[in-house]
């Protein structure tokens, strides 16, 4: 029995939030590309992550367990029959952040269930990775993501991207009791069996969302990718309370009611850093010696590269992510199991809510796997993903002020984002009013023969998909009274974003202290890797 | 109804051929096999100095080109661009062509072919496209012959903007939100009159041009 002394150190090791005090450390923020090392006042809350659950000891075995005993349905090799028509949906690499270690879980995923259709005698079988507005995948990355093997066989006849905009190729379903439109691929609903093989990285992926965002067109995502909903949804990681996932969920009964969908829902822990990285995974009260020099000497490696060559080595980095859970079935009983080992991991218990809150935005988000995190994905990560890291009630108080740390560069990638540049330059000078932009501009986009020529032949996000990302973080923007951000290079891109600048953390500090006092309540959500708060009090 | 116009450059943009083809396969085609041998002589002996006119300036490469027009029917130039598009120009569209005009189309554009060739050896394509309208130079004929001439003014350059401008005024479609493609840095007076510029496989001084003012960059040699 340990004595009472190291009971509260190991009390404390295992506590989330941790309180700053006279001697603590300075913390590491990402900045873009860069690491920063910053001293925070006193008294700062800093909500850290749930140490990684540790991952399944044999995953192919789960895999196999989950599609034999399945969530309110028959094991698959039950419903396959010879001659059917099968059709295989799979997520892109906009998930997991960064990309994993290959085996990626969705190559293991596909490799035992072609197996178990080639034994069935199912020959008819397409495999359509579900981009719906996302850029088309290189083929050096499809094949990262399915490995060589199913690559060189299915590549590019039975294994190709969702096409958004192909007239043929997508189908009505028919119409919600909300009146919005249920589009999907025409080769999926025309299947006897859809099998979606989805990987979770946060609750707000996968369920109803799989399918019907997944697979469908513009006018699909529109239904619940618009500001009205976002303003109504508090927060997506809590479905819910969520108006977007309302949306989405009347849309997947309505498929479920048109086609048979067998889901194979993955989740994955947060152990984003391993190897020579693994300090990032640690507090920084608990750095050893040799963490510190590690750290100083990425610091200084980063500092001394160029911006191109900095993103080029850190998106090479793939993540150690292990597999955390595997079920399948139907749509909802089996999304509700996933979600509930999500929680799990990311959930940190708060009990209050910060009048200032501070975190770093890193180089990748979502929609720049192999790419730049250009002033709108910025935008996206700090007022939408970032903000909505809760369930309850936000981290930060209805008026209060965030502070984020990165270069705001006016840069972007014009082979993936080509409208987004547009979007950022000649519309965000005009107006910064969501439902303006929608009413005005977001058709034009999206119907603009440039950009959907890109969407199709190229590796460009559809052309609305920057409006999409703009109002990702309307209920952000509503609910924070002021945000500055620490370090832009740049006056303009702050500016264009109705965002205020300062040079340091402490002068952001300084900024916000002048309209929440000196007595205002910071907190730090420390990043990464991800940490949620839950704060249903 | 229309509610803007999307302007196309057809070499280079919307087929793999050229001008000079075009006229090396009219060469080929006269009456006689003396008549074929000596045109064909011309040709081959000019296409260098083509080549490099056309590097200097667009307007007399396509003066220069029209010359050697003078002297054929207008009913054999009429034939011949038929047959022109059937062997010369229709295996030459790029294979991203159609789709680019499709979403053209679903984008309720009026979709009009502008280029410095000749109208008659354009329009076969224009049908086969689907194209609406086409703007391009046509050729003076007295009786019936080729004069060699072309009416002016000849539609390159900074007159392409000129005309897109015109027709937009006459047609009445809204210039800033029509669209334009082109593959060539002469024609970035027709890019920079509309309000969405497109450069269509660039060569390397309007990829330079796209990228600084930050206009699309699509590639029609794919499918």
């Amino acid at each position: 029995m340990p004595p009472p002394s190291k009971l509260a150190r190991l009390y404390e090791a295992t506590e989330q939030v941790v309180t700053i005090e006279r001697d603590s450390a300075p913390r590491v923020l990402f900045s873009g590309e860069d690491l920063l090392l910053e001293d925070l006042p006193v008294g700062t809350r800093v909500v850290y992550p749930r140490p990684p659950i540790e991952g399944l000891p044999n995953v192919t075995s789960a895999i196999r367990w989950a599609l034999n005993h399945p969530e309110g349905c028959d094991p698959l090799h039950a419903q396959l029959r010879p001659g059917m028509k099968v059709t295989i949906a799979v997520d892109d690499i906009s998930l997991p952040l960064p990309p994993m270690r290959t085996p990626d879980i969705r190559q293991q995923v596909l490799e035992i269930v072609l197996e178990l259709l080639a034994d069935s005698g199912v020959d008819d079988v397409h495999i359509v990775i579900a981009i719906a507005l996302h850029r088309r995948m290189t083929e050096a990355e499809v094949k990262r993501m399915v490995g060589r093997k199913i690559f060189d066989a299915w590549w590019p006849d039975r294994l190709y991207h969702h096409d958004a905009e192909d007239p043929e190729g997508l189908v009505l379903l028919g119409t919600t009791e909300r009146a919005e439109k249920v589009i999907v691929n025409r080769r999926a609903a025309e299947s006897d069996l859809v099998i979606y093989v989805n990987l979770n990285l946060v609750p707000m992926d996968g369920g109803h969302k799989s399918v019907g965002t997944g697979l469908t067109n513009y006018e699909g995502v529109k239904a619940h990718h618009n500001p009205e909903h976002i303003r109504k949804s508090w927060s997506y990681m809590d479905p819910p309370h969520s108006e977007m996932h309302r949306s989405v969920d009347r849309i997947g009964r309505l498929i479920d009611r048109s086609m048979n969908v067998f889901h194979i829902e993955t989740t994955i822990n947060n152990r984003m850093f391993d190897g020579p990285l693994d300090f990032l995974m640690k507090r920084e009260d608990d750095y050893r010696e040799s963490d510190r020099l590690r750290l100083e000497a990425m610091r200084a490696a980063l500092k001394a590269m160029p911006r191109a060559a900095k993103r080029k080595l850190l998106h090479a980095v793939p993540a150690a992510y292990d597999v955390i859970a595997v079920h399948a079935g139907k749509t909802e009983p089996t999304h509700q199991k996933i979600l509930e080992r999500s929680y799990q991991q990311y959930m940190v218990d708060v009990d209050f809510q910060a009048d200032i809150l501070v975190y770093g935005i890193p180089y990748i988000s979502p929609y720049n796997v192999n790419s730049i995190l250009n002033p709108l994905l910025v935008q996206v990560m700090a007022c939408g993903y970032f903000f909505n890291f809760y369930r309850g009630k936000p981290l930060v108080k209805k008026g209060g002020t965030l502070i984020l740390t990165h270069p705001c560069s006016d840069e972007f990638d014009p082979e993936h984002h080509p409208s987004y540049i547009e979007f950022f330059h000649r519309l965000l000078p005009e107006t910064r009013d969501a439902a303006e932009l929608e009413r005005k501009y977001e058709r034009e986009f999206a119907e603009n023969p440039s950009y959907v020529h890109m969407y199709r032949t190229g590796n460009a996000y559809h052309g609305a998909h920057p409006f999409f990302m703009w109002y990702w973080g309307e209920n952000g923007r509503a609910h924070l009274g002021r945000i500055i951000a620490v370090g832009a290079d740049n006056e303009h891109v702050p500016r264009l974003l109705g965002w205020d600048s300062a040079g340091t953390l402490s002068e952001a500090i300084d900024m916000a202290r002048s309209v929440h006092g000196r007595g205002a309540e910071i907190a730090l959500l420390h990043h990464p890797p991800i940490a949620m708060t839950q704060n249903l009090g | 109804m229309a509610a803007k116009g999307a302007f196309f450059d057809v070499d280079g943009t919307l087929i793999g051929t050229n001008i000079v083809h075009a006229f090396a396969y009219y060469a080929m085609n006269q009456g006689s096999i003396l008549a074929t041998a000596l045109q064909t002589a011309r040709t081959v002996l000019s296409v260098p100095l083509f080549w490099a006119t056309d590097k200097v300036n667009r307007k007399l490469f396509n003066e220069l080109f029209y010359s050697y027009y003078r002297g054929q029917s207008e009913d054999r130039l009429q034939v011949l661009s038929q047959e022109l598009f059937e062997d010369v120009i229709l295996p030459a569209i790029h294979p991203g062509t159609p789709r680019l005009l499709e979403q053209a189309r679903r984008a309720e554009c009026r979709i009009v072919l502008c280029t410095g060739a000749l109208d008659f050896t354009v329009e076969p394509l224009a049908r086969h496209l689907g194209a609406d309208d086409v703007i391009a130079n046509r050729m003076h004929f007295v009786d019936g012959v080729a004069t060699g001439k072309v009416v002016p003014p000849i539609v390159e350059g900074a007159h392409k903007a000129l005309a897109i401008r015109e027709y937009c005024l006459r047609q009445g479609l809204p210039l800033d939100q029509s669209y334009a493609y082109s593959d060539s840095f002469s024609d970035y007076p027709m890019l920079a009159v509309v309000g969405h510029p497109t450069a269509v496989n660039p060569d390397l001084r309007l990829r330079g041009v796209a990228r600084a003012y930050e206009w699309p960059i699509i590639r029609t040699t794919q499918g």
